[in-house]
């Protein structure tokens, strides 16, 4: 209660006044600056004033490496629960909400467009889809996109964003690193290019796989790069990890990548490196 | 089944399941080691130290070796019996040089145009600082697409534990064979209970969800064949064991000795390729 009181003319406190500026800025997390929304999206979701690679979605990816006109493909596998899988909550039901929430049946989009004067095949994990695991849907999805390589010559590029192997389809899931580097087998034989892309995170079976497997192994900046999370290697040990552990300048540091390079060079690296391997 | 020494593990408040107490005893402390059956199968073994970049795994062993009188390799995971020895063998855990040492002596055996043998107990790749630094991942990515394309026959046995990564990355080979009591899992139950569950005592609950059996994993068609044991699990009868063991290899060896080299890749490769399609489009 307070002591004075305007009777009349009462001000009335109806919520609608303030202006609502959530969602249109972001406070950085690596230099805790805040950021206006709209100008990080214009800047390929890169920090401004810092330079810290934010996650990009799939058809953004898609978006800043190819020219327009490409076309989308294999976007119509589905997953069948192999296991039939269930924990806390259902993995149908997992799978219904990510799809809603993504728009797409699975963590991977295949492009085929052209990246500057070279006509690519291009695989690409979305990490808002259950962290980008790999289920079986992505294994196949990456094993046609190398399929669709082997039989076009075109260089296969694939940009790995991913927890790693999808749990919820167990064993089956652990079959797709065999799969895709079997193709990547037959890839190397027949001398097509393939460049991997790295992006935060990619760990686990992605990494022990397609992810460390291309002629190059480019990274971007801070990226999250490992075989086991840092969470499981700090319980294991009992200790903290040392700053960096595992950030893309660890692995550029200890000779695990050709290169790091910033988002908006990657496109200008990959037509480069591609010139280098195509005749 | 004999799984008395296993439910005796178990704390009374836990739930269990079959799944569980098949993973416990594959895990059983006198199950024999892939070294035991080894011991039993092949003869003049002699080993092969070191991955020529930075040391020598006491995790993986690899042999050359003579199984009924033709020159093999045999490659294989060591878990150790005593404390001591767990702790120098790291509990089976191989290290990015492991890998490196298993794929530099397949190489050996292609250039020499000898059968590759492979036998596997092991929880996972070790993770680690020092196993990250060095690239354990890379280490087993390589194995994966080099195996797929070894120009000869190649077998593997995973006779416990079938850890996820650590285990495939000596295991893309023409036949995959799975004991009875063994498993092979993306991920150990435990770590799966306490990331789904955030609770590390489902682990009945996640192995059982995860379909970690030998049954399920062939149902699944993630193995080959499941070679059976002896009543009550391969430790009631080592011996016997490897003897059961040992007839389906020899017979397997001598099925991929009638194809061509180019068969035989072809196969694999095709085998590996069509694995796991659980989709619809």
């Amino acid at each position: 209660m307070s002591w004075f009181k305007r009777s009349e003319n009462e001000i009335m406190a109806n919520g609608e006044k303030s202006v609502r500026t959530e969602g249109l800025w972001i406070k950085c997390e690596g230099c805790r600056q805040v950021v206006w929304k709209a100008e990080l999206e214009a800047n390929l979701n890169v920090c401004p004033k810092c330079g810290r690679h934010f996650r990009l979605s799939a058809r953004e990816r898609i978006d800043s490496l190819l020219e327009s006109g490409y076309d989308l493909v294999d976007l119509e596998l589905r997953s069948t629960d192999p296991l039939e899988f269930s924990d806390l909550k259902s993995y149908k039901a997992r799978l219904q909400k990510a799809r809603q929430d993504t728009g797409l049946n699975d963590a991977i989009i295949n492009a085929l467009g052209e990246l500057g004067p070279h006509s690519v095949v291009l695989s690409v994990m979305e990490y808002a889809f259950i962290g980008g695991s790999m289920g079986c849907v992505v294994g196949e999805t990456i094993a046609r996109a190398v399929d669709r390589s082997l039989t076009t010559r075109h260089p296969l590029i694939i940009v790995a964003a991913s927890g790693g192997a999808r749990m919820m389809e167990g064993v089956t899931s652990l079959m797709q690193l065999a799969k895709i580097a079997t193709g990547l087998a037959q890839l190397d034989d027949a001398k097509v290019p393939y460049i991997s892309v790295l992006t935060d995170p990619t760990t686990g079976g992605v990494t022990a796989s397609f992810a460390m497997l291309g002629d190059l192994n480019v990274a971007e900046p801070g990226a999250l790069i490992g075989f086991a999370g840092p969470r499981v290697i700090e319980q294991t040990l009992r200790q903290k990890l040392p700053e960096g552990f595992q950030r893309s300048e660890f692995l550029l540091e200890h000779g695990m990548l050709d290169a790091v390079v910033p988002r908006k060079e990657l496109r200008e690296y990959l037509i480069r490196a591609l010139d280098f391997m195509q005749r | 089944m004999e799984i008395s020494a296993a439910q005796a593990n178990e704390a009374p408040a836990e739930t269990t399941t079959l799944a569980w107490q098949k993973t416990e005893l594959a895990r059983h402390p006198q199950r024999p080691h892939p070294m035991d059956f080894i011991a039993n199968l092949f003869t003049d073994r002699s080993e092969i130290h070191g991955d020529r970049a930075f040391g020598d795994d006491a995790a993986v062993t690899c042999l050359m070796a003579r199984f009924h009188g033709e020159e093999v390799l045999v490659i294989a995971n060591l878990k150790g019996r005593t404390t001591k020895e767990k702790v120098q063998r790291n509990f089976g855990m191989p290290n990015p040089e492991g890998y490196r040492k298993a794929l530099r002596t397949m190489k050996i055996a292609e250039k020499f145009g000898r059968p590759i043998f492979t036998f596997i107990d092991l929880a996972g790749a070790n993770a680690g600082l020092g196993a990250e630094e060095r690239g354990q991942a890379e280490a087993i990515a390589h194995n994966l697409r080099e195996m797929s394309r070894l120009r000869v026959p190649t077998i593997a046995t995973i006779t416990g534990e079938g850890g996820s990564g650590g285990a495939l990355a000596i295991a893309v080979t023409d036949r995959v064979f799975i004991l009875e009591n063994a498993a092979y899992s993306v991920i150990s139950p435990e770590a799966c209970a306490s990331i789904m569950w955030r609770d590390a005592s489902k682990r009945a609950l996640a192995a059982e969800a995860l379909r970690t059996t030998a049954d399920d994993v062939y149902r699944l068609g993630c193995v080959d064949a499941i070679v059976p044991e002896p009543e009550g699990g391969a430790h009631t009868q080592p011996a016997l064991a490897a003897e059961m063991l040992g007839k389906i290899l020899r017979q397997s060896l001598s099925d991929l000795q009638q194809l061509s080299i180019e068969e035989l890749i072809a196969q694999r490769q095709k085998k590996f390729r069509n694995m796991a399609q659980f989709y619809t489009s």
